[in-house]
């Protein structure tokens, strides 16, 4: 595969839903191995966004490019390079945590060595045959991350990966994800709720408000641009007027 | 890494199994469910050795005198069974069955409030001078009912032995009641298994964003369809399978015409149902509204296809449009292979019809399909 600058380009992107301008001229840019997080508060245009780039909206305007090429004509090989989880997805109750895995793992034609490494990835070895409606918010939260694992994609896209877990439940996440950043072979998007998780994942934090982005680079780089604030709580509210989980 | 266990048709149909044989409730609904209604309904209108009409007898205020005074009330007390306030007499006739009236001596408000329970089907003003009888002519049972007991107060009991040598019953097979409710039940199976089964999964996965998440990797959107369709028709054939051994063992229904044509029509009935499943559950991600679509769809059918009672007691203007119902379709095809010795020449027209209603929705389904 040609190596590209950025993997991900999204090119000056406008989206709108009837009278609703959800996404107003975006541009995006992310390189291959990095690690970015997407932090607005609800009607931002994070999620619109992040369905353009997943491919299953299409902007009303400008371009967005996947390791250089379209949604439009390359669908197949696109979904073999993006792995996502979503935040409310359930998987199907009566089938076992492996038997889940396995489905998913059957798309991407894998068999089973794959889906037994990416179990002892997300630390879920012995769960693997408790039927999903068994498991913990925990316990679901890595499978859908493994799931989204399975094809080893060069993008990863999490909405918001770890809402609604206990601390522990949230840091064995953040490890997981850690340990793939040492890899450098995905790079991720991550919308988030919590302050403390894009700082502690991710090299990018852009901030998103009414379909435009206010501010974006790295966490020093957004609080001295944003007038020397000590926090990013305190950065978005003097951007946005709100706090970032309203 | 080319063998079948990894093939996503392979694992999808076998997801699908697993989800649905894992469900003790799909189980039950599915297969236990029909067999019981089968069963109850087959013993109900079948092998009802005796009936009982069970009225309500008046006295009128003004009159004084005990319930003595008229004809009917003296034949009561001279040959009836008493037991508290009601009286019973028995009919008997071989050939007919045997009948046994129940009359309660109550007063007026209480007899109505028996007969709007339906505990009564017919009230009794017993007057010195003559008998008024009311009730519902429009209710079958009423109007026999009330034949009877005006046959009886003329002529006592005798009346209903007599003739016996004219009546030749029906008993063979193709000719009683569990004949026509059998395969109008295997009809009904596929349509609820078809609509709940098919129908209903889409919507629940879609309100779950399972079906947007699958849809994000390079699986074949008409796998997931194939496979949730072959898992389902692969139990409706069990399903059908299983009422009719019940059917074969218990009430001894045979299939007296083409077994072919069986098949063909079953096959149609699912590609039918199927389709149109596909079209009911193309758009919505709300299971209540999928709930109410479904029962919009079910609901007219099972009261008017004739499952369990003929559709020719609905006005005759209607008959023409019940009958190509798909469920009707269903059910008639069944109905002639199953008691007329019908074959393939007799039903290939409904089969091709089935066929296209079905393979025409799916198409239009597949058209407007929202994956997320």
């Amino acid at each position: 595969m040609a190596v590209f600058e950025y993997i991900v380009d999204v090119r000056q992107v406008k989206k709108s839903f009837k009278d609703v301008k959800a996404v107003k001229g975006v541009d995006l840019m992310i390189k291959p191995g990095e690690f970015l997080a997407l932090l607005g508060p609800n009607g931002a245009g994070k999620t619109t966004l992040v369905e353009m780039i997943e491919g299953i909206q299409h902007p009303d305007e400008g371009e967005i490019f996947i390791a250089g090429k379209q949604w439009k004509n390359h669908q197949h090989e696109l979904h073999q390079m993006i792995g996502l989880s979503l935040q409310e997805t359930r998987f199907m109750d009566k089938l076992t945590a492996y038997e889940t895995m396995r489905l998913f793992a059957s798309f991407y034609k894998l068999g089973t060595d794959r889906v037994d490494e990416v179990f002892k990835l997300i630390g879920l070895d012995e769960k693997k045959k408790a039927y999903v409606n068994n498991l913990s918010g925990g316990q679901r939260q890595r499978l859908a991350l493994g799931v989204a694992l399975l094809n080893k994609p060069k993008i990863l896209l999490l909405d918001e990966p770890t809402t609604g877990l206990d601390p522990n439940a949230r840091r064995e996440i953040w490890n997981i994800l850690m340990d793939l950043k040492k890899g450098q072979h995905t790079s991720l998007i991550l919308t988030s709720h919590y302050m403390e998780e894009a700082e502690f994942l991710c090299d990018r934090i852009v901030i998103m408000d009414q379909g435009t982005i206010l501010a974006e680079g790295t966490l020093q780089e957004i609080l001295t641009l944003g007038g020397g604030h000590h926090s990013l709580d305190e950065l978005f509210i003097s951007l946005t007027g709100r706090h970032l989980y309203e | 890494m080319n063998k079948i266990t990894n093939h996503q048709l392979y694992r999808l149909i076998t997801a699908h199994f697993a989800e649905i044989l894992r469900e003790p409730a799909v189980i039950f609904w599915g297969v236990v469910f029909p067999i019981l209604m089968a069963w109850g309904l087959g013993i109900a209108f079948t092998q009802k050795s005796e009936v009982n009409f069970k009225m309500a007898i008046v006295k009128a205020i003004t009159e004084k005198d005990s319930i003595h005074e008229t004809k009917l009330v003296g034949y009561l007390v001279a040959n009836g069974f008493k037991k508290d306030s009601a009286y019973t007499i028995a009919l008997k006739n071989e050939k007919l069955g045997n009948v046994s009236l129940t009359f309660f001596e109550t007063s007026w408000p209480n007899a109505f409030t028996m007969l709007k329970k339906g505990e009564v089907v017919l009230i009794i003003e017993d007057k010195t001078s003559e008998t008024k009888y009311h009730f519902d002519p429009a209710n079958v049972e009423a109007k026999t009912a009330y034949q009877l007991v005006s046959a009886l107060s003329e002529h006592g009991s005798s009346f209903y032995a007599a003739n016996q040598a004219n009546i030749e019953p029906l008993t063979m097979k193709g000719t009683r009641y569990v004949d026509f409710l059998i395969p109008g039940l295997i009809a009904m199976g596929i349509m609820m298994a078809c609509s709940w089964g098919i129908s209903y999964t889409i919507i629940d996965r879609r309100s779950k964003k399972l079906l947007r998440r699958m849809v994000a990797t390079p699986m074949k959107k008409s796998n997931f369809l194939f496979a949730l369709i072959t898992a389902r028709f692969t139990l409706n054939v069990a399903e059908a399978l299983l009422l009719f051994l019940f059917a074969l063992l218990y009430f001894g229904t045979k299939v007296q015409g083409s077994w072919p044509a069986l098949i063909v029509i079953f096959l149609a009935g699912n590609i039918a149902f199927s389709g149109i499943a596909i079209l009911l559950s193309s758009h919505t991600a709300n299971p209540e509204v999928g709930n109410g679509l479904i029962n919009a769809l079910v609901t007219p059918m099972m009261v008017l296809s004739g499952v369990f009672f003929s559709y020719h007691n609905f006005p005759d203007w209607a008959i023409p449009f019940i009958k190509y119902l798909p469920l009707t379709m269903i059910a008639d095809c069944f109905r002639s292979i199953f008691n007329e010795g019908a074959g393939l020449v007799d039903v290939w027209r409904e089969a091709l019809i089935l066929t296209a209603v079905g393979t025409v929705s799916f198409i239009i389904g597949l058209k407007i399909f929202k994956w997320y």
